[in-house]
């Protein structure tokens, strides 16, 4: 087993080094570090904005370069929170806490030196755990039959809804919304035109990334614009000052292995946000400290556990996308997107069938971590500038990308109209505080799930007890209703006005993401 | 911006949604919706949509009594304030003369009508500004999008 996973990992470095591919991947990392750094851009808008540019692409370096992009993002997201207490993206707003305050003591260099010995650590104990945890995942997934993949997306619909951020009904109605938008178009099993309106454009229903433009890019600019307070950073910075002392280093070790931890356990659940996992990661480390009331001004372990628990959730988030088909959140749901526009279904075939993607995609983990740990010493000055490019400047041309970006994908102006219709809800919604980003798990999810119910009962003759008959699909359905219990349970509870430092903290992000 | 006393986003989007879910219903209806066992192309629209309307009410019900939170513009991703109205409209309005300008102009006046337009929407961008911008990505437009990428999209064009 050990030997066979080390060959194909050995395989797997022979594509991730091919030429073009480690070209890509450097050109995603590069560009996602970037669009990481840069405020109010997220890693979702960058997806989105690149996705038409991998339709031209073989799917191997597509994949590498849009993951390149992801994980790329969160190195970046770490270096505004630590240096300008900015957190450009919701997962890294817990590492301000103390982060910021040692960039005060002038000890901005170290965190960030930190940070990045424990992103390092966190994603290759992430890349171990989707080496190992994959293939033995797949040969379960291969007993699943309709009744189980519907069960198992119901609790990755339900947690991705319940278990974000902000409150759990909301999330469930912007996941149910999610699934209808997934219902435009052309019905599979009778080809009726549902929800078309009319229009013929709308027969193969609506364009993935013109919703995620539309929700991630237009909406976000909508409600910026003028609203952005204008940054400025003093902060000075050599290479010197990265290199954290011994003492800091073994301070750091123990939150760093404890954030891993959490990292790994969150992104094994299907649909656990990023930023719980840092708050909480960050929570443990408060709890267990001797000296909790130090947490704010500037501890090491503030920093260490939080940046480790979401760099392997990041990594560790790819196990189900790749090795079920089941995305855990907004970004899982894009990337596989892109796979399924590749004519690549996703599901337990797709490592045994295109063993270059799966094993390429992990080897170019390892390089692509490696990359962002060199590019990131010497680029710190240029980050650290780019902070402070004017989102007057950023907002109008990014909406060319995007107009363009959309156009390409189909060669149509249609799917502009769709951008900007998306955009506007969006921004309603965002308005109101929803959490949009359940909306695209949703869409993405929504004709596998409403497929998979409609073969499991007419298996079944259309008896309902199928899906608890069946001891695997009973399992995940019953962990559902345990889940849906518990948020219930909890939500009764904090109905009192009561709320911790962090429960605040956390519902002032929850629409952000 | 600050809202009158008792204004309850919670008691808007629950009811936004529960409409929502209750035309998906009554849409959903104008199919087949079939049974259990051979269900049609309207059963799960129509579940979904009633499962919709029943969390819309759900939320509506459930706006708390608490104060309204205070709307406070910050760094930390998009604040909950009503959105900018000169921002939200020269954004809008940019996308829609890139519809126009990308049927009736092609491809290098669009990019200059929707970087122009929503480079305007920003209170600080003069109209000098606005203009280099626009003026940049129209070369940005040509060069990696038209030569690189070849997008079919021409650069120039009347009508289609």
């Amino acid at each position: 087993m050990v030997s066979n996973a080390l060959h194909d990992l050995w395989f797997g470095f022979g594509v991730a080094f091919q030429g073009s591919n480690l070209m890509w991947s450097f050109f995603g990392v590069l560009v996602g570090n970037l669009i990481g750094v840069l405020p109010g851009m997220g890693a979702l808008s960058a997806i989105s904005i690149l996705l038409p540019l991998t339709y031209v692409m073989h799917p191997v370096p597509a994949i590498l370069m849009l993951a390149g992009i992801f994980y790329g993002s969160q190195y970046g997201g770490a270096i505004g929170a630590i240096l300008l207490n900015l957190p450009s993206h919701p997962p890294h707003a817990v590492t301000c806490i103390d982060g910021y305050p040692m960039t005060k003591a002038g000890k901005g260099g170290t965190a960030l030196g930190i940070t990045m010995i424990c992103s390092f650590f966190a994603a290759s104990v992430g890349i171990l755990v989707m080496i190992f945890a994959s293939p033995l995942l797949t040969t379960i997934a291969f007993k699943f039959g309709p009744a189980e993949i519907f069960s198992i997306m119901l609790l990755g619909l339900l947690a991705g809804s319940t278990m974000s951020r902000g409150s759990p009904l909301k999330g469930v109605a912007m996941t149910l919304f999610g699934l209808l938008c997934g219902v435009v178009g052309t019905d599979v099993n009778t080809g009726t035109f549902r929800f078309a309106l009319g229009i013929p454009e709308l027969s193969d229903g609506l364009e993935l990334v013109a919703i995620a433009m539309g929700l991630f890019g237009v909406a976000d600019f909508i409600l910026n614009v003028n609203r952005m307070t204008a940054v400025t950073s003093n902060a000075k910075l050599r290479i010197r000052d990265m290199r954290p002392s011994l003492a800091e280093l073994k301070e750091a070790f123990w939150p760093m292995v404890r954030g891993t931890g959490v990292g790994t356990l969150f992104g094994a659940m299907p649909g656990t946000g990023p930023t719980i996992t840092t708050f909480v990661a960050y929570a443990l480390e408060r709890k267990i400290s001797k000296t909790p009331e130090k947490f704010g001004t500037g501890m090491i372990a503030g920093v260490a556990a939080p940046e480790a628990s979401s760099h392997s959730k990041t990594q560790v988030d790819f196990i189900p996308t790749m090795s079920l088909g089941i995305p855990g959140d907004a970004v899982m749901a894009l990337i596989l997107g892109a796979l399924m526009i590749q004519g690549i279904a996703p599901g337990p075939q797709l490592i045994s069938d295109h063993p270059d993607i799966f094993w390429g995609l992990i080897a170019s983990f390892w390089i692509g971590n490696v990359i962002l740990m060199i590019l990131n010493v010497p680029m710190i000055g240029v980050w650290v500038k780019l902070l402070q490019v004017p989102y007057r400047y950023l907002f109008p041309s990014a909406m060319f990308f995007i107009a363009v970006g959309v156009f390409s994908t189909q060669s149509s102006l249609f799917q502009i109209w769709e951008v900007l219709a998306f955009g506007l809800i969006g921004a309603l919604l965002m308005y109101l505080e929803f959490s949009v980003a359940p909306i695209l798990l949703g869409f993405v999810l929504g004709p596998m799930v409403e497929e998979n119910f409609r073969r499991a009962l007419l298996l079944s003759r259309g008896d309902l007890a199928v899906f608890v008959e069946r001891p695997i699909s009973c399992t995940f359905v019953v962990i559902s209703a345990l889940l849906l219990a518990g948020v219930t349970w909890s939500a009764w509870r904090n109905r009192g006005p009561k709320k911790t430092a962090i429960q605040v903290l956390e519902s002032e992000l929850a629409v952000n993401e | 911006m600050s809202h009158a006393k008792g204004f309850k986003k919670d008691y808007y989007g629950g009811t936004l949604m529960a409409l929502v879910g209750l035309a998906a219903v009554m849409a959903g209806l104008q199919y087949h919706t079939g049974s259990l066992s051979h269900m049609g192309p309207g059963f799960f629209p129509v579940a979904v949509g009633a499962l919709l309307a029943f969390v819309g009410v759900l939320i509506a019900v459930s706006a708390r009594n608490d104060e309204p939170k205070e709307d406070k513009p910050s760094g930390h991703g998009h604040s909950h304030a009503a959105p900018d109205v000169r921002g939200t409209v020269c954004i809008v309005l940019g996308t829609l003369a890139f519809l126009l300008f990308g049927k009736y102009g092609g491809m290098i006046p669009a990019t200059f009508a929707i970087v122009f337009i929503s480079a305007l929407g920003d209170r600080n961008n003069s109209i000098k500004q606005a203009f280099l911008l626009s003026i940049a990505m129209c070369v940005i437009a040509a060069v990696v999008f038209s030569w690189a990428l070849q997008l079919q999209l021409p650069m120039f064009t009347w009508g289609a």
